[in-house]
This record gives structure tokens, sequence and C-alpha cells, in this order.
């Protein structure tokens, strides 16, 4: 979203605004090929044991809290069962999911993304004010004319939770994965309180990406996907015409 | 926007994201696409060995912490007439070569090696598939043995063999560097929870290298060659699963 203007001259319903920045744009498309790609391959990954256990260790005698069956292959990458394949993906694609969330997040601190348009700020913090964003929201009511150019709390919170809490959680877990990781960073061993229970959550926070995603989809398809979609390709979105015009 | 774009949108989606899978399968089998796929390994070696110390310990756990039953893994019994000849003996015949790029070449029997400084470690093994088991092995630092073998300047790696051949067509074996080579924990381990090897975790001696994954840690250790280059090694990527599956050499991660 573009820097905030007075009153006077906030653009009305239905003119052209710029709305994403040229980095918010290219870490959306590369989170689109990287994320789909760690998905299906952690899932390959996943296969080859398909029991998560809690603590530091957990193998076949060792009790699981999920057990499942092996996903199929038109989820898994590659198709058909291959751990090393899925390693390779998963390994190589993690390299560029990591280090762009990371130049992400400190380009976004820089170009002050964060504190223009993410940081909560006072008064969208009151129980009223949430409540009644999520009262807009469950009656698919969505902000028009200049509103729509900032986003709302629960948009804010959502993207808050996804870049500093669920993408971070999901590298450093993966990262506990590692046994040269362990040794060289044992408090990443302790943050998760074990390798298997860092297993377990990397496992929840991959399918907490997945229901970030399928509300991210819904949410794109109801607001517009046409202007939607341009707005994160070109940059610039259309602002929603006031109600009643 | 209708429901029948909508409905069509979704459906759009949905046949994208399979054809997506199925032309990753597609790219994965380009040479090139493949190489820089496969490379993804020394990236994260370079990165873990650039950025953390390359001498970090991995963690080693209380007595109470152990697993209750160790897991093996990969081949539990080697199957050779030859192995078992040694095994029914509990291994006076066998021996340890050291052998390759070294200035003394070795020939260990078992109760020399045991007769060496021990060092014990309770430490967790991460299997490739996913599993951890945490488990106490007794052995005899890696480094004691290669200064005895005493390496020459142009040794880079070092292979491990091992009994189980598989049929004699693919034996097993693993390689490490010298990083790993002369870390305090690389230990060729002969007892693990106090007890001599079973056959299934690698009787008589086996390689620990912990901060590795399990396919490195080569069980039936027969002998340790101190090579310059893996290329020449049978399939040339430095392990039988390596080799066979296409498993990162560097499994550190």
């Amino acid at each position: 979203m573009t820097a905030e203007r007075s009153t006077d001259d906030r653009p009305a319903g239905g003119t052209l605004v710029k709305r994403h920045r040229l980095s918010t744009r290219l870490w959306h498309w590369t989170n689109v090929v990287t994320v789909a790609t760690l998905f299906t391959s952690g899932l390959g990954i996943f296969n080859a044991h398909p029991r998560l256990y809690w603590g530091h260790f957990g193998a076949n005698a060792d009790t699981p809290w999920l057990e499942l069956s092996r996903f199929p292959g038109w989820i898994t990458l590659p198709g058909s069962y291959s751990l090393a394949m899925s390693r390779h993906w998963h390994l190589t694609f993690a390299l560029i999911f990591a280090f762009a969330i990371l130049f992400y997040m400190l380009w976004s601190l820089v170009n002050r993304h964060v504190s223009r348009d993410l940081a909560f700020r006072r008064e969208e913090l009151s129980p009223g004010h949430i409540w009644a964003d999520i009262k807009d929201h469950a009656r698919l009511r969505f902000p028009t004319g200049a509103a729509a150019l900032r986003y709302n709390i629960l948009q804010k919170a959502s993207y808050v939770g996804v870049i500093f809490v669920l993408i971070p959680g999901l590298i450093l877990s993966g990262l506990t994965m590692s046994p040269g990781m362990n040794a060289a960073w044992p408090w990443l061993v302790d943050l998760f309180g074990g390798r298997q229970s860092a297993r377990s959550i990397h496992f929840i926070l991959a399918f907490a990406t997945v229901g970030f995603f399928l509300v991210h989809i819904l949410m794109v398809v109801l607001a517009g996907p046409f202007n939607e979609i341009r707005s994160m390709v070109t940059g610039w979105y259309r602002l929603p015409k006031e109600r009643g015009q | 926007m209708t429901a029948m774009t909508r409905r069509s949108l979704l459906t759009g989606i949905a046949a994208t994201a399979g054809g997506l899978l199925t032309g990753c399968d597609q790219l994965a089998r380009n040479e090139s696409f493949r190489e820089a796929l496969f490379s993804a390994d020394n990236v994260h070696r370079w990165t873990q060995r650039a950025l953390t110390d390359r001498n970090a310990l991995a963690r080693e756990f209380r007595p109470d912490q152990i697993s209750p039953y160790f897991r093996p893994n990969g081949v539990r019994n080697p199957g050779t007439p030859e192995y078992a000849a040694m095994s029914a003996d509990n291994f006076a015949a066998w021996r340890l070569q050291v052998t390759g790029l070294v200035n003394r070449p070795l020939s260990l029997s078992l109760p020399q090696i045991q007769a060496l400084p021990h060092r014990e470690q309770i430490t967790r093994h991460d299997c490739v598939e996913g599993w951890s088991a945490i488990g106490k092995w007794r052995g005899v630092p890696l480094r004691t043995i290669l200064d005895g073998a005493d390496l020459k300047t142009n040794a880079r790696y070092l292979v491990f063999r091992c009994a189980d051949t598989n049929g004699g067509a693919r034996p097993y074996y693993e390689s490490i560097d010298l990083v790993d080579a002369f870390h305090p924990q690389t230990i060729l381990a002969f007892a693990l929870n106090d007890r001599p090897l079973f056959v299934a975790n690698g009787a008589p001696l086996r390689l620990r290298v912990e901060r590795h994954l399990g396919y490195k840690h080569a069980k039936f250790l027969t002998g340790i060659e101190a090579v310059a280059s893996l290329e020449n090694i049978h399939g040339g990527n430095g392990g039988y699963w390596e080799d066979v599956a296409g498993y990162q050499w560097y499994a550190g991660i």
C-alpha cells in the first residue's frame, strides 16, 4: 500500500492506486513457487515415516501422537515415492524460502512497510474495533473507497502472524531436523523441546500454512480476483466503489 | 463474479496445481536442473560450515533419556558365509584394515581396538526417514586410529568399507571428510547401551559420526581407506545410498 494521504486528496472508489510494492510482489510470487514445492515435497518426506512423536526421540517401537497412512502421489513431489528426490526438492527450495523471507523482513523494515502497513494501531486493537471487523468479514462486507487502501485488523493480524510467527517457526523447526544444525545451535532443539517435537511442530505449521492459503484464496475470490491478482502482479489496484454508488 | 466463473477459476487452479506437479517430475529429469537441485546440499554444507562452529558437539543425553528400544535399520545381517563364520567365532578372525593415503597401513583386531582409550557418548541417532533413537555408544575416537596410521597430506576423505556387500554387486560403503573424521565425537563403536554391538546394529564395529543422518554411520566395518577423491569409488558419489538413490553426500541436513 502506498503512503498515507491527507483526507482531502484521499482517492475515491473506482480510482486505480498503487497498492503493492515491487518487493512485496516479488516475494509473494516467490512464495507461490516455494511453498507449493515445500509442501508437496514435505509430504513426500513425511511418507518415509508417517508417524509423529513428542520429545527428543521416537521410532517404530515408541508411541506416536499421530499416525497416518502415506499421502497419495497426486499431492506429493515427486509423484512416486522417492525420499531422496523429495529431500532434494525440499532442501533446495527451503534455501530460497528462508533467504527470501529474511530479505523481505529486513527490506520491509527499511522501506517502512512494516511500520506503515502492518503495525497495529492503538485504535485498531480495541475489542469493539476487532469485533466490528470480524462481523464485517462474516457478512463479507469488504472495505470500499479510501478505506480499502489500508489492511484491516484481521488482515494485518494474519499477515503479521504469517511473516513473523508461522514462517520463522517453519524455518526454525525445519532447521531442527538437521543434525548438523542441532550440534551447532543446541538452543534450536530446546526451543521446540526435542527433535521429534520439532518435526511434529513443523508438520502442524505446514498445515497451518495450507489453512492460511485456503482462506487467502477464498478472500481473493470474494474480493474480486481480477483486481486482486492484477494488484499483486502490476501493483495497481482499483479501489472498490463506495456502497450505494 | 458469477458462480460459474468462480467455479471455473477454482477448477483452473486445481488443474494447474496438478499439472505443475507432473511438470516438476519432468523438470527433475532434465540434467542441468537436476544438477542444480542436487548441488543444494553443498550450499547447506558451506553455509553450515561458514556460520557455525566446525567442531560443535552433538548433544549428549542423560542415561534416563535413552530410547527403550534402539531401532536397527538398513541391512540387519550381511548374510555372507565369511561374515557368518566370523560372527560365530566372536569376530576373532575379523580385522579392520586402514589403507590408502596413509604412511602406516594398519590391520587391527577387535581386542587391539578395544584396548585403545574409549569414549562413551549418549547421542541421538536421526534416520533420514525422520525417526530418532537415543543410545549409548562406546568406541575408539577415529582420530586415535588416524593418528596411528598417519594420514598423508593429500588425503581428503575417508572411505568406510563394510561387510554387507549386497550380494557382491553393490557393497555398502560411506565416506566423510576430514572435518568430521577428526571431530571428537566421531568414534568407531563396538558397544551399544553397555553391550557388545548386536549384528543388527553393525557388529563388530560401526562408525558413529554424530552430526550426520543415520546412513552415514556405516555398520559392519572392515576397512578405512584414506583417499584424495571420491570420484573413482563405486558410483563416485561417496556412499551406497548416494549412488543408489541419490541421497545427499552431506548428511548434516
